[in-house]
């Protein structure tokens, strides 16, 4: 279970995130949607420990992240993945080493079984033909996809998705939310997926949440969501122009 | 704050915030370098990072090296036999080409190649990395990113620059032959004999501390700046200029205080 408890941000003097209240239960796919500019990452980057906040908590399984540092952080990161938002591939290695790199250097698993953890990860996510590729060779949803890959790899608890179809066609947009339902299946993990495709995210999620002006107006399950009476929550769904 | 504070006294404000922004910038330049000390102490240590770095900031950067070496110590060559020979110490061509490009020239000019060679491509590559999340995505995986893209290039500089200058000096003292002896008609002997007798092992390393330290000052300052770019291209352009910029003042800053110190 994920907690977050008065997540508070500023920037300049500029607010963010104004005290966000959230419970991600273990082994749920849990989504965030709002609107561009409106702090979804920069809350996903509270949880992961890259940002930390001026006020508040994320307590990942009784533990206070916001409260640690250097080798007791990392050790809670070990059992994250994330996938963000452009992939975040390194340029200088190919699909397969990018796949390999969190294997060799954070589990150092030898050579053989490396290479068989790599295929597995990459035939999962339909990219055998890839291995030998680098980042800058391939389309952007399979980048996507080598990202999911990377991620799956070392198999974590936790993986955080940041707006992983941003910029695809609503056919990839779909394959690649297919492929994390797939993933989550098999795998259990639990998932917090910040995205505004919307209603094709509602397919996927067992529960939704809205950050709007730095808070989580609404909670729930995916209908419960589309049915909401707050006026905010409707406009986003609908896509109304302000 | 701001506002509350009377007209007069907004001005002394603003100084103080200009000075304190400058302190606590240097804070994290200094900090940075500690901390990448601190990892390069502690293992596992990336070999294949390091030997990719001294082919990226090294071996890349010969070509150049070759051609102001050889430019520089022809020019030397030319400029100071004409000089020598109003006083009739020609025969001193050889010494004092050596003693210049072993001394000062030498370090400063392949640091200075360097820079702009690797120095700027080194900031624009960790820039682009930070601004595309493959530094994020480091430190996700609970790998310290200093361990993979800063330890490695600053002992590449430590090992590669005094290389490349040993490079640059001895293809410039072949440039200054080539114009002196070959060109303008001074002896051979006269040339390489009086550098025997006037070039020292302390000439020589003094050339070899400046090029060492250069070889960190310009690692550090281009990993520094990369890793701090700002936002979009832009940013990463203006690190890179800021990169270049502060690596070549602090070459030649820290080339006049060693060259105090030093014997």
């Amino acid at each position: 279970m994920i907690k977050v408890e008065g997540l508070t941000k500023a920037f300049r003097g500029q607010p963010v995130l104004r005290g966000v209240n959230l419970e991600i239960p273990t082994g749920s796919i849990t989504v965030i949607i709002g609107r561009s500019g409106g702090g979804k990452s920069v809350f996903l980057k509270h949880l992961i420990g890259l940002l930390r906040p001026d006020a508040g908590h994320v307590i990942v399984d009784e533990q206070d992240v916001t409260a640690l540092h250097g080798r007791a952080l990392d050790q809670v990161r070990q059992r994250y993945g994330v996938v963000f938002q452009g992939g975040a591939l390194f340029d200088s290695l190919t699909c397969a080493e990018n796949v390999a790199f969190p294997l060799r250097e954070k589990l150092g698993l030898p050579r053989a079984e490396t290479v068989r953890r790599v295929d597995a990860a990459l035939a999962q996510v339909s990219l055998e033909g890839a291995a030998g590729k680098y980042p800058a060779e391939i389309s952007g949803g399979m980048r996507k996809r080598v990202a999911i890959a990377r991620a799956l790899v070392i198999e974590p608890q936790i993986i955080f998705f940041d707006e992983p179809t941003t910029g695809l066609d609503p056919i990839l947009v779909n394959t690649i939310h297919r492929l994390i339902l797939e993933l989550h299946s098999r795998h259990h993990f639990t998932a917090l997926i910040v995205s505004h495709e919307i209603p094709e995210i509602f397919e996927i999620a067992d529960s939704v949440a809205m950050l709007a002006d730095g808070r989580i107006i609404e909670t729930g399950p995916p209908a419960a969501i589309q049915a909401s009476r707050n006026p905010v929550v409707q406009k986003f769904i609908r896509g109304e122009p302000e | 704050m701001n506002g509350q504070l009377p007209l007069l006294l907004r001005p002394v404000e603003r100084l103080g915030d200009g000075a304190l922004s400058i302190v606590e910038s240097l804070g994290r330049f200094g900090g940075f370098l500690g901390q990448a000390i601190g990892i390069m102490l502690t293992p596992p240590f990336k070999w294949r990072a390091f030997v990719d770095r001294i082919n990226y900031i090294g071996f890349r950067s010969l070509l150049i090296i070759l051609l102001t070496g050889a430019f520089t110590g022809m020019v030397l060559g030319l400029q100071l036999y004409l000089t020598l020979s109003r006083f009739g110490s020609e025969a001193f061509l050889g010494p004092a080409v050596a003693l210049a490009l072993i001394r000062e020239l030498g370090p400063v000019l392949a640091a200075l190649m360097v820079t702009g060679r690797a120095g700027s491509a080194l900031t624009a590559e960790l820039g682009i990395m930070r601004i595309t999340e493959q530094i994020d995505a480091l430190t996700v995986m609970a790998l310290n990113p200093l361990r993979y893209l800063v330890v490695p290039s600053l002992l590449a500089g430590l090992v590669s620059f005094p290389l490349m200058t040993a490079l640059f000096d001895t293809v410039g003292i072949f440039g200054g032959y080539l114009v002196g002896v070959k060109l303008l008609g001074l002896s051979e002997g006269t040339y390489f004999g009086e550098m025997q007798t006037f070039v020292h092992m302390d000439d020589i390393m003094m050339g070899f501390w400046k090029s060492a330290l250069f070889g960190v000052v310009v690692t550090w300052v281009a990993t520094y700046k990369g890793f701090n770019v700002g936002h979009g291209a832009e940013g990463v352009a203006r690190a890179t200029t800021q990169s270049v910029v502060l690596a070549s003042v602090l070459i030649l800053v820290w080339d006049y205080f060693l060259g105090s110190v030093l014997p």
